[in-house]
């Protein structure tokens, strides 16, 4: 419970960094959206036409520190601006409309890459230089050291457009009404299995080689011949005593993939014209949006130190060790 | 000594490894046998093939190493004619062994219970799990640990605890004979001292023999009543322990071993090695492998391998007892 509380607060105290440091960034950066805006124009503006701009884009000339606490009540009550892109819509509804997608796709992959990747390895450590631990890494780095936009594009060419098997684009088809039937579910599966197989594969060998180096670690370990002498067989030895604990600095891993999830994926939604997050974000860049990019900055920091958080918990769960101040004195 | 049934016979038993440079080998023609209750110790510098000695009796040899000759039975049971499924089933009922290695033993996220519990239903599958709690307290109270260790972790124990703990699994299922593998090497020579008290303790409750595997030769001398030597894979002397207080009429290797131990009675302290180093096991001397740093060497020693001697109720490998009762094994 201490453990919880501690981790706890030190959570809260970086979420009010990140939101600290996302205030402080742009107001150090030279320039603002406005007079770019005015620079386009190339002298075809009126300077008042700049002043109602800046109006228009709430700038402010009170304190920084008025500013800063303006700043902090907007972000508690959700409130991220406007974006520039689709005005007037506000960044919040943006990015509550492309989280799920991204979340929904990416972590659906990155679970799948985790749970087949480290059965997969504990199985192919198991029987060691078997036929699959002889081809299954080989096979999976092969894939793996692909850039992964290009066999999203190859994917896309062979399933999507030439065999015509799979939707080329886009989170669902357009012929569907949005909301939790049949067909658009339906649509939302069918249109996200090469997004997931894409980032799978990218994946997968990582987790599969990972998972194989530790338990061999772990199988030469003492207490594991220690438990085969004293009789334990089988799928108990491999997975209560050797794959339990070759689990241990996988979930260390699994905090780094777990805070990709939403960051990690621009160059996936930018292929398939997917309409989570990476896609709004490539947007938003490419069209100088501050709002929504500081918005989106906003949100991958705390999906990080959020992810953090989970696999901090869970590795109290998994690794006694780590329980401080525990039963015995 | 005993005419029982013994629980321990090695005949013959090499051991070999496989490696670039041919087989090498760990343990050479190794011939030993254990009477019930009986506690033998096994010395040798590291690398004499004590541990993998062992580890072959268990039937755990790993990697490139393998039983080359030789028998060896348990409660008159040959270990390698049995069938995988019922080793399992037979180590760890008949024979047990503690390893070197008490702080990395044990299951680091398990429980001590558990572990005990785990040890004890895999065997008795019968065992309903309160009757398996219930034993697992007693183990405890066995070794001196409090009950609240039960759910204790393995790093919540200190090294001292976790080696009682892992004796307490090796006696779970009341084996015949239990190997101890250098039981103290990783602690202080204080909790040292409690073990081997706890281990003798524990012996005259529960009867089973030991074969207590150690380098150092002071200690094996006190516990054992008898002293199996052992250089460069032989064992070239069998001791009664009482024997060990003169250095008459022993391996010369012995008598090193016995000049080494500090006296602390004495008024000068005065400790004497044993020059030059252990042999390469690849590339073994000629002739008795013990002769480069044998001070009473003599032409002999290096062409000719030693016979095996009968010297009171001992036995030596060495040139020097030529003349006395010759002993063969078939």
């Amino acid at each position: 419970m201490r453990y919880f509380l501690n981790r706890l607060g030190f959570l809260l105290i970086s979420i009010w960094a990140a939101i600290t440091l996302n205030f402080i960034l742009p107001r150090m950066m030279p320039g603002n959206p406005a007079e770019i805006i005015f620079a386009k124009f190339q002298g075809h503006m009126q300077p008042q036409a700049l002043k109602a701009l800046k109006l228009q884009f709430g700038f402010s000339h009170q304190p920084l520190i008025i500013q800063y606490f303006q700043y902090l009540g907007n972000i508690l009550t959700g409130h991220f601006g406007l974006s520039y892109t689709y005005y007037p819509t506000t960044v919040a509804s943006i990015i509550a409309n492309s989280l799920p997608w991204t979340v929904g796709a990416v972590g659906l992959a990155t679970l799948i890459s985790i749970l087949v990747g480290t059965f997969v390895g504990i199985l192919i450590a198991w029987r060691r230089d078997g036929v699959l631990d002889r081809t299954i890494p080989i096979i999976t780095m092969f894939f793996q050291s692909i850039p992964y936009n290009w066999s999203a594009f190859m994917l896309l060419f062979v399933f999507g457009f030439t065999l015509n098997w799979l939707p080329m684009y886009h989170g669902y088809s357009s012929s569907v009404n949005p909301g939790f039937n049949g067909p658009f579910l339906s649509s939302v599966l069918y249109h996200g299995v090469l997004p997931v197989v894409t980032i799978f594969i990218s994946g997968v060998s990582g987790w599969i080689v990972g998972m194989r180096n530790n338990m061999i670690n772990t199988l030469g370990e003492d207490y594991v011949v220690f438990a085969e002498a004293k009789g334990i067989s089988g799928r108990r030895l491999m997975f209560s005593y050797a794959a339990r604990n070759a689990l241990l600095p996988q979930v260390t891993g699994l905090a780094i993939a777990l805070s990709s999830i939403v960051s990690g994926s621009i160059l996936m939604e930018q292929v398939f014209s997917y309409p989570g997050i990476g896609f709004q974000l490539n947007t938003a860049v490419s069209n100088e949006d501050y709002p929504m990019i500081q918005g989106m900055f906003l949100i991958i920091a705390l999906s990080v130190l959020i992810a953090n958080f989970i696999v901090d918990m869970l590795y109290v769960r998994l690794d006694p060790r780590v329980r401080t101040g525990g039963a015995s004195s | 000594m005993s005419q029982q049934r013994p629980v321990l016979e090695l005949e013959n038993v090499s051991v070999a490894y496989d490696s670039d440079k041919g087989p090498v080998q760990a343990v050479n023609r190794v011939n030993l046998t254990l009477y019930p209750e009986e506690i033998v110790g096994l010395v040798g510098e590291s690398g004499s093939g004590k541990s993998t000695l062992a580890y072959a009796i268990m039937r755990l040899l790993k990697g490139s190493a393998y039983l080359a000759e030789g028998t060896i039975r348990v409660m008159g049971q040959n270990v390698y004619n049995l069938s995988k499924k019922e080793l399992r089933q037979f180590r760890w009922s008949q024979m047990a062994m503690v390893f070197q290695s008490a702080m990395s033993a044990l299951n680091p996220v398990m429980t001590v219970e558990e572990q005990i519990i785990d040890t004890l239903r895999t065997h008795r599958r019968d065992m309903s799990l309160s009757q398996a709690r219930k034993r697992a307290e007693e183990l405890l109270n066995l070794v001196s640990i409090d009950l609240k260790h039960l759910r204790s972790f393995p790093h919540q124990l200190s090294g001292g605890m976790r080696q009682r703990v892992v004796i307490a699994i090796a006696i779970a299922l009341d084996p015949a004979f239990v190997i101890m593998d250098e039981p103290t090497t990783a602690l202080d020579v204080v909790v040292q001292r409690s073990i081997l008290d706890q281990i003798q303790e524990i012996q005259r409750y529960v009867h089973f023999a030991i074969l207590f595997i150690s380098h150092d030769f002071s200690l094996v001398a006190e516990l054992a009543s008898r002293v199996a030597i052992m250089y460069a894979g032989r064992l070239v002397e069998v001791t009664n322990s009482g024997r060990l207080q003169l250095l008459e009429n022993h391996h010369p290797y012995t008598e090193g071993l016995l000049r080494a131990i500090p006296k602390l009675t004495a008024d000068e302290v005065t400790i004497e090695g044993i020059p030059g180093y252990p042999p390469d096991l690849v590339d073994l001397p000629t002739g008795c492998a013990f002769h480069p740093r044998c001070p009473r060497v003599f032409a002999d020693c290096m062409t000719d391998r030693p016979e095996l001697y009968q010297i009171e109720d001992g036995l030596v490998e060495c040139h020097l007892f030529k003349g006395a009762k010759e002993v063969h094994y078939v």
